[in-house]
C-alpha cells in the first residue's frame, strides 16, 4: 500500500449465481468449497512437518508394542498368529485416537480469527468442516498404508485377495471417517482446545480396552464379552480379520455373527448424528 | 433515498447477551456509493453492528437489508456482496500470504486460474510481493491488515465493512488504507466504517452516525456534528479571589457567552467562537483592569467531550490546547 492504489480489473463472483441456484448446484458448491478447505488444511500439515513425524509414530509404536510384548503371552481362538490377530485390531484403533487430534484441531481453529472470514465468505456453510473431515481421511489413508508396511513387516498377511482387502481398508476408512465426525462435534463443544485432550484419552482407551482388539470376546468373562461384542469399534475388527481372513473371528454372538453389518451400520448411524449436529454447531459459534 | 435503493438499512436491531444489550433500536441507512462512519467509544456496539450486518450474527428484533438482500432471509446473497476487514486479521496464519488470497479467492467460487491473477494483482498493489511466499503469521500488525484489507477485496465488493481497520497501524499504512478505500468508493463500493477516531470519520466519511448504548444517537457530517458537539472554551484562573467578579464581567464582555465561575479554585470560563482574539483581546483588558491572571488556557473539545456532549452526558477530559 506504499503505491498509489489502481482501479483493478476485478473479476465477478460467481457466488450470487450459485446461491441462486437449486440444490443440485449448492451440492455441488459444498463438495468444492469442502475440497478447498481439505487442501488449506492439507497445507496447515505441510507447513508443520514435525507433526507428521507425530502421525506416523504412534501406529508404529503401537504394533511394536503390542505386537511383541503381549504377542508372547496372548491366546488367539483357532489358534493362529497373535500379530496377525493385532493387526486389524490395531488398523482400527489407530483411527480412533485420531479423533484427538481432529478435535483438538478443530476446537484450535475455531478459536481462530480466521473463522470470522470463512463465515463472512458466500461459501457452502458446511466447507470448513468437511474440510477437515476430508483432511483427516488423507491422513488416515497415509497411517494406514505406514501400518499396512509395518504389519507385513511382522508377518501380518491378507489372504482373501486384493479386493477383499480394499473391502477392509474401506470399513475402517468408513469407521475413521464417523469418527472424525464425532471429534469435530467434540471440538466445537468444549470451551476450550486445552481440554480437548483430556477429554477424549479416557473416552478412548476404555472404549479400545472393552473391544476385540487385543483379545477375543469369547476369552472374556460373559458379560464383559457382550460389552466387547457389541463395540462398534469390534464390529469393524471383526469384519475387517474376515475380509483379510485373519485369525480370531467368530463368536456365537449376533453382533460377531453379522459383524460386517454393524460394521457398515455403526459408523453411518454416527455420522448421521454428529454432522448435522457439527454443522449446526458451527453456524452458531459466537452468535 | 428509498430503504430499497440503499446500502444498508437496519431498521430497530436489538441484541442482548443476558441483560445488557449490545443493540437497542439500531437504526442506520447509508445510501450506495457513500462512505458512513460509524463513531463511537468502546463497547457502544460498532462491532455489534457490523457483525450483525455481514451475517456473522444473529439478532433478536428489527430488520437489515444489505445490498438489496433481507440479512436474516438472504444472508448468502448478503455474503456474495460484501467484505469484511474486522478488528483483528481475519487470516490464515498458517499459510502464507499468496495462499490466503488463493483460499479465499477460491471459496468465493473464482475459477483457480482467474485467483492466482488476482492474487498477485492484490500483492503487488498493497505492497506484499516480496513477503508473498512468507506464513502470514510471521507478518508485521500493518502487513497483516494490508493482507486481510487485500482478502476483502478479491472480487469488489458492493459493501465493504471496515472494523476499525487502522487501529494499531503507522501513520504510512493507515493513510495507504485510507487511499485505498477513496479508491474503491470511486468505483462505486458503499463503505461502512467503525473507528473511535474522529480525525478518521473526517478524512473518509460523508456521513457520521455517532453510537451510544447500542443506537444511533446523532447523525450528520462531520462538520456538522463538531458544531453540534460545543464550541471552544476560554479559562482563566485570577491571582486573587476578590478580584473575580471584576474578571468575571470581562470575560462576559469579550466573549458575550455565560461565564461560569468556580469561586474555590478562582476559575471562570466562557464559550468563545473567534479564539484567538478573544485570547488576545481579554488579557488586553486584563492587564488594563489590573487584574492579576494565573493560567489562561483555551480548551477545544476532544472527541471525548464531543461525544459526551452528543449523548447528553457530562462534559469529561478536554484537551489543553494552549496554555498561557
Amino acid at each position: 500500500m506504499t503505491t498509489t492504489v489502481e482501479t483493478p480489473r476485478v473479476p465477478s463472483s460467481h457466488a450470487e449465481r450459485a446461491s441462486a441456484a437449486g440444490p443440485l448446484s449448492r451440492l455441488r458448491w459444498a463438495v468444492v468449497d469442502g475440497w478447498v478447505m481439505t487442501g488449506r488444511n492439507m497445507r496447515h500439515v505441510i507447513r508443520s512437518p514435525e507433526e507428521i513425524v507425530l502421525y506416523f509414530s504412534l501406529p508404529i509404536m503401537f504394533v511394536l508394542v503390542f505386537g511383541y510384548v503381549f504377542g508372547s503371552g496372548m491366546a488367539v481362538p483357532g489358534d493362529g498368529s497373535y500379530r496377525e490377530f493385532l493387526l486389524p485390531g490395531v488398523f482400527v484403533m489407530t483411527m480412533l485416537y485420531g479423533l484427538g487430534a481432529t478435535a483438538s484441531q478443530i476446537a484450535v481453529d475455531a478459536g481462530r480469527g480466521v473463522v470470522d472470514r470463512f463465515r463472512s465468505l458466500p461459501m457452502a456453510r458446511s466447507a470448513p468442516l468437511t474440510g477437515r473431515a476430508g483432511a483427516d481421511l488423507l491422513r488416515a489413508l497415509l497411517e494406514l498404508a505406514v501400518l499396512v508396511v509395518c504389519g507385513l513387516l511382522v508377518g501380518w498377511r491378507w489372504r482373501n485377495g486384493v479386493g477383499d482387502a480394499v473391502a477392509a481398508v474401506g470399513l475402517i476408512l468408513l469407521l475413521r471417517l464417523a469418527l472424525t465426525w464425532l471429534g469435530i462435534l467434540l471440538g466445537l463443544l468444549v470451551p476450550n482446545p486445552d481440554t480437548v485432550s483430556v477429554i477424549v484419552f479416557p473416552l478412548a482407551f476404555p472404549l479400545t480396552a472393552l473391544s476385540n482388539v487385543f483379545v477375543a470376546p469369547e476369552l472374556l468373562p460373559e458379560w464383559l464379552g457382550a460389552i466387547a461384542a457389541w463395540n462398534p469399534l469390534s464390529a469393524t475388527v471383526a469384519a475387517a480379520r474376515d475380509l483379510f481372513g485373519n485369525p480370531g473371528i467368530g463368536g456365537e454372538s449376533w453382533a460377531a455373527q453379522h459383524a460386517l453389518l454393524l460394521a457398515a451400520g455403526w459408523p453411518v448411524l454416527l455420522i448421521a448424528v454428529t454432522a448435522p449436529l457439527a454443522v449446526r454447531r458451527y453456524q452458531r459459534l459466537s452468535s | 433515498m428509498t430503504d430499497e435503493t440503499s446500502a444498508v438499512v437496519a431498521r430497530g436491531l436489538r441484541k442482548t447477551y443476558g441483560r445488557t444489550a449490545a443493540l437497542d433500536g439500531f437504526d442506520l441507512t447509508v445510501p450506495r456509493g457513500t462512505v458512513c462512519g460509524l463513531l463511537g467509544p468502546n463497547g457502544a456496539g460498532k462491532t455489534t453492528a457490523v457483525r450483525v450486518l455481514t451475517t456473522l450474527l444473529r439478532f433478536d428484533a428489527g430488520h437489515a437489508r444489505v445490498a438489496g438482500h433481507d440479512v436474516t432471509r438472504h444472508p448468502e446473497r448478503v455474503r456474495a456482496a460484501i467484505g469484511l476487514t474486522g478488528q483483528y486479521a481475519a487470516v490464515d496464519e498458517t499459510l502464507s500470504g499468496r495462499q490466503n488470497l488463493v483460499l479465499f479467492g477460491r471459496l468465493r467460487h473464482l475459477p483457480p486460474r482467474t485467483v492466482r491473477r488476482r492474487a498477485d494483482e492484490l500483492l503487488d498493489q498493497f505492497g506484499l510481493t516480496d513477503v508473498a511466499g512468507r506464513s502470514a503469521g510471521t507478518y508485521s500488525g500493518g502487513m497483516r491488515r494490508r493482507l486481510d484489507l487485500a482478502a476483502s477485496l478479491i472480487t469488489t465488493p458492493q459493501v465493504l465493512f471496515l472494523d476499525e481497520p487502522t487501529t494499531g497501524l503507522d501513520p504510512r499504512s493507515r493513510n495507504g488504507l485510507w487511499e485505498a478505500v477513496r479508491t474503491l468508493v470511486a468505483d462505486g463500493t458503499t463503505v461502512l466504517l467503525t473507528t473511535q477516531y474522529l480525525e478518521e470519520a473526517d478524512q473518509l466519511a460523508d456521513r457520521v452516525s455517532v453510537v451510544d448504548a447500542g443506537r444511533v444517537v446523532a447523525e450528520g457530517t462531520s462538520a456538522e456534528l463538531k458544531t453540534r458537539s460545543g464550541a471552544d472554551r476560554i479559562e482563566l484562573v485570577v491571582r486573587d479571589a476578590g478580584q473575580l467578579p471584576a474578571a468575571a464581567g470581562l470575560v462576559e464582555r469579550v466573549t458575550g457567552g455565560p461565564v461560569r465561575v468556580d469561586r474555590e479554585i478562582r476559575r471562570l470560563s466562557a464559550p468563545v467562537t473567534d479564539r484567538i482574539t478573544a485570547l488576545a483581546e481579554l488579557l488586553r483588558a486584563l492587564r488594563d483592569a489590573g487584574i492579576a491572571v494565573e493560567d489562561v488556557v483555551l480548551r477545544r473539545p476532544t472527541l471525548d467531550a464531543a461525544f459526551l456532549h452528543l449523548t447528553g452526558g457530562h462534559p469529561g477530559g478536554a484537551r489543553t490546547e494552549v496554555a498561557a
